[in-house]
């Protein structure tokens, strides 16, 4: 099971999740710095939202990463993956030391998470896959009786994917409410953007009228997501969609202030830079 | 006679609908694919059917009627059919998803290939239309289906000849733990092969007529117009042998290799485009074996199709019986 305390009072967990979404940042800025580039700045920006899925809100067993009861966390987005080996890490999924080969030849940690590493659920990656696997997981889970739910991350991009409303639709014809959508807005995509890219606005609405019970709210406040799966988790006759408004590189000023900040390249000597503004930064 | 084939009285419902004119078949069959699947659940809960609004056009309504709890309509959408099985596999389900074959290997590749394919999910994909099996156009003739799904590392790939044998390939590919892509012939389904002598194995393929002059290597509803075309070849003096395979994933090197190297020629027939299927494969095979035969290919060229009634459509892409001995007496000049 995760750790989450039941007895602790709200204001007490709550800080409990921020300190853990700083030691989450400091795993994602190691295995950054391992490779001296990558998707630091998505492992940054998500790093509350696993802090709060995998050390609060989430039913496993690290022992047992295949325990069918378990509540599911599906990354769509492969290549936030440096976030995911944080978390999994951290929970004892994974050991601790490997994320230390995170990006490198023969690792399992891959850039973009592959399946056969414990842990990860599918294999994103290839975008605009992750809703209908997880769509396809909650009909499979409460077909069978089961209790757990399935927590999905996909990226604002990938509300640009077809295949993304396609599963939007069926999650809500099927009444999901074991079914969590998280959307990460970033406002960065490849190319730049998404609102000069390809708009995908008013986020919100269109959730909603897919028959969604959609939430929007600061991603990187941890009480504002707390308190979105607790209202979401009343509502049990429909999917549930919060869309996460985040800022790229949370925690770092040196990379929050960077402009083009998909794939960031690092100078070597801006790493010690780096830690010294997370450890600094008050929560 | 050779025992595998069918030599029992019509059995069933017999009618002039037809869907797949399967040449030599004696008898009929309502639906076998819906059949087998609802005897298949009966035995194993584990199985849910899934389709993207072609329920009625792919058999799958035998299954929904009998176990409506355990239907998913999916709505016109590939991508989200074939994603959702993948995801209700990985809870421990096993789910057969229906489409037509152009639908799920053109709209939702990515999906098999990474969703299905790279992680085995426990999938069965059923795709019914192979070839020249409808009276559409381009839009509905998976014609490149084979090549398509071969190329997918993981996948099973299975292109059934009838009826006998769509209701025992069912059964097996439930029984198989990883994913499956099955051509579909639906609705009257001709019966060629004996359901009593006749045993589908995944990736192994059968030889139901012997003869030394020249090999006829066949899958999916080829075979039976094969079989006709070997007894024309017989009434000649020629002796053709008929190996029916219809697991074109894992490729049954093996029976094919003994049997190309006993025969001066071969001739492949497939209800598939004539490049990245059967003949391909046999040719690779030869090719890699060092194997010396002459190889003629009965397959769809490489052209969009008319749309026409079934037999025009066989005719005039020489996909016929005729066109199969032809290729033989061919292949023997």
């Amino acid at each position: 099971m995760n750790t989450q305390s039941e007895t602790a009072s709200p204001m007490a967990e709550e800080i409990r999740l921020k300190e853990m979404a700083r030691t989450l940042r400091r795993h994602v800025l190691t295995m950054a710095e391992i490779v001296g580039q990558g998707y630091v700045g998505q492992g940054l920006g998500i790093s509350d939202l696993l802090s709060v899925l995998y050390f609060h809100e989430m039913r496993y067993d690290p022992k047992h990463p295949l325990w069918p009861d378990r509540d599911r966390f599906i990354l769509s987005i492969g290549h936030y993956a440096i976030g995911l080996y944080a978390a999994l890490a951290e929970a004892g999924i994974i050991p601790l030391e490997e994320i230390g080969t995170y990006g490198r030849d023969g690792s399992r940690l891959e850039m973009s998470a592959p399946e056969t590493t414990p842990g990860v659920e599918i294999t994103g990656g290839s975008l605009g896959h992750g809703l209908s696997q997880s769509v396809g997981m909650a009909i499979g889970l409460r077909h069978q009786g089961r209790p757990s739910r399935i927590f999905n991350l996909l990226s604002d991009g990938e509300c640009e994917e077809g295949a993304t409303w396609e599963a939007a639709m069926a999650g809500a014809h099927y009444k999901l409410g074991n079914l969590y959508a998280f959307i990460d807005c970033n406002n960065q995509q490849a190319d730049g953007p998404p609102s000069t890219i390809m708009n995908i606005e008013p986020l919100h609405k269109k959730w909603d009228a897919f028959g969604w019970h959609t939430q929007r709210i600061n991603g990187n406040d941890v009480g504002a997501i707390l308190e979105a799966i607790a209202v979401a988790r009343k509502v049990e006759d429909r999917p549930h969609a919060i869309v996460l408004d985040t800022l790229m590189g949370k925690g770092v000023t040196v990379f929050e202030q960077r402009e083009k900040n998909h794939f960031i390249r690092v100078d070597a000597d801006e790493w010690s830079v780096a830690r010294k503004q997370l450890e600094e930064r008050s929560l | 006679m050779n025992p595998m084939l069918a030599k029992s009285p019509p059995r069933g419902v017999a009618g002039n609908t037809l869907t797949s004119d399967t040449g030599s078949a004696t008898a009929i069959a309502q639906a076998p694919f819906g059949h087998a699947l609802a005897r298949a659940a009966e035995k194993n809960p584990r199985i849910v059917g899934l389709t993207a609004d072609l329920g009625k056009y792919t058999d799958m309504h035998v299954f929904a009627e009998k176990f409506p709890q355990r239907f998913f309509q999916m709505g016109m959408a590939e991508q989200s059919l074939i994603g959702c099985a993948a995801g209700m596999a990985r809870t421990g389900l096993i789910p057969f998803a229906t489409t037509y074959c152009v639908f799920a290997t053109r709209r939702a590749y990515d999906f098999i290939a990474i969703g299905v394919a790279l992680g085995r999910a426990n999938v069965k994909i059923i795709a019914g239309l192979p070839g020249l099996t409808t009276s559409y156009g381009g839009t509905h003739q998976g014609i490149e289906d084979l090549a398509l799904m071969s190329s997918i590392p993981n996948l099973t790939v299975i292109d059934p000849c009838d009826a006998t044998e769509i209701e025992q390939a069912t059964q097996a590919i439930a029984d198989y733990e990883g994913p499956v892509y099955m051509r579909l012939l639906r609705g009257q389904v001709p019966v060629v092969l004996d359901p009593e002598n006749y045993q589908f194995e995944i990736g192994k393929a059968k030889i139901l007529a012997e003869g030394g002059d020249v090999a006829i290597i066949s899958t999916g509803l080829m075979t039976g117009r094969a079989l006709d075309a070997a007894k024309a070849l017989d009434a000649e003096g020629i002796h053709a042998s008929v190996l029916h395979l219809s697991t074109l994933k894992p490729f049954d090197r093996e029976t094919v290799s003994s049997l190309i190297s006993r025969v001066p020629a071969v001739v492949t027939a497939e209800n598939h485009f004539q490049h990245g299927g059967l003949g391909s494969a046999v040719a690779d095979l030869a090719a890699d074996s060092g194997l010396k035969m002459r190889l003629k290919r009965v397959g769809i060229p490489d052209c969009f199709c008319d749309s026409g009634s079934l037999p025009y459509l066989a005719d005039r892409y020489s996909m016929g019986a005729t066109h199969i001995a032809q290729a033989a007496r061919e292949a023997l000049r």
